[in-house]
């Protein structure tokens, strides 16, 4: 592992742009990792570590984040155990799949899938506000 | 079984890319489970905490986990997902949904480009 210079720089990236993923983790109920990522291959980790450390930074963000929320009355602990515990097997089977698939082709499946997931949102947030306004 | 789905779903997303699947799992909660948007979000918040647990296991046997820089940017993060959990309770749903599909959007645009 290559010597790294751990500056005042550092530091003040790592906590500013923590503190923003954390915010964004916070407000859309997501890790944070899309951010971690890059903050940390910039601050010099390799991809991998990089992707590992993330992991590992998500725990306190969404720890944090689900007590918050816990008290507002807004988590469904079953829930929330179904889906984490299937993803851990859809990780596995994405890593399966990862190698057999070019990542370009992968890339604009992804892409495509998250413009129509957001699309449906959209129109869905649209029929409910013309149903409260129309609504007595 | 939809639970299940999702969470599949979720897993392979941050499977191929390295990221969390709260991105996918909380508008699949929404859309798919009917969970309200507050819900879906907290929610998410759990399961990706169970995911990122077993992600963290494997990375750290491989050597690849650096705990110092994981605190560096994971406990302002903390703080940051306390100030963020909070103000998601005195924002609208629809503004809600409309930063989350920018999100998603944004997220699109980078997959395409990177």
């Amino acid at each position: 592992m290559a010597s790294r210079l751990v500056s005042t720089t550092t530091v003040a990236i790592g906590i500013s742009l923590g503190l923003a993923a954390g915010v964004m983790a916070g407000l859309f109920g997501v890790g944070g990792g899309i951010l971690f990522v890059p903050v940390l291959v910039a601050l010099g980790l390799g991809q991998l570590e990089a992707q590992g450390t993330s992991l590992l930074a998500i725990l306190p963000t969404v720890a944090a984040g689900a007590w918050n929320q816990r008290r507002y009355g807004n988590l469904r602990v079953r829930t929330a155990v179904v889906v984490g515990l299937a993803s851990i097997v859809g990780v596995e089977l994405g890593a399966r799949i990862v190698v057999e698939l070019p990542e370009n082709v992968l890339r604009r499946l992804f892409a495509v899938l998250l413009f129509a997931v957001a699309a449906q949102l959209l129109w869905r947030a649209r029929r409910s506000t013309a149903r409260y306004r129309n609504s007595p | 079984m939809r639970l299940v789905a999702i969470g599949l779903a979720a897993g392979v997303f941050s499977a191929f890319f390295g990221v969390g699947g709260g991105i996918l799992a909380v508008p699949l909660l929404i859309l798919l489970a009917h969970l309200p948007e507050r819900a879906a979000a907290a929610t998410s918040l759990l399961a990706i905490a169970i995911t990122a647990t077993a992600g963290v296991v494997v990375f750290s046997l491989r050597g690849e986990v650096d705990v110092a820089y994981a605190a560096l940017v994971g406990l302002p993060a903390a703080v940051g997902a306390l100030a963020g959990t909070s103000l998601q309770q005195r924002v609208t749903t629809s503004t809600l949904t409309l930063g989350f599909a920018a999100l998603l959007a944004g997220t699109g645009v980078w997959l395409l480009v990177s």
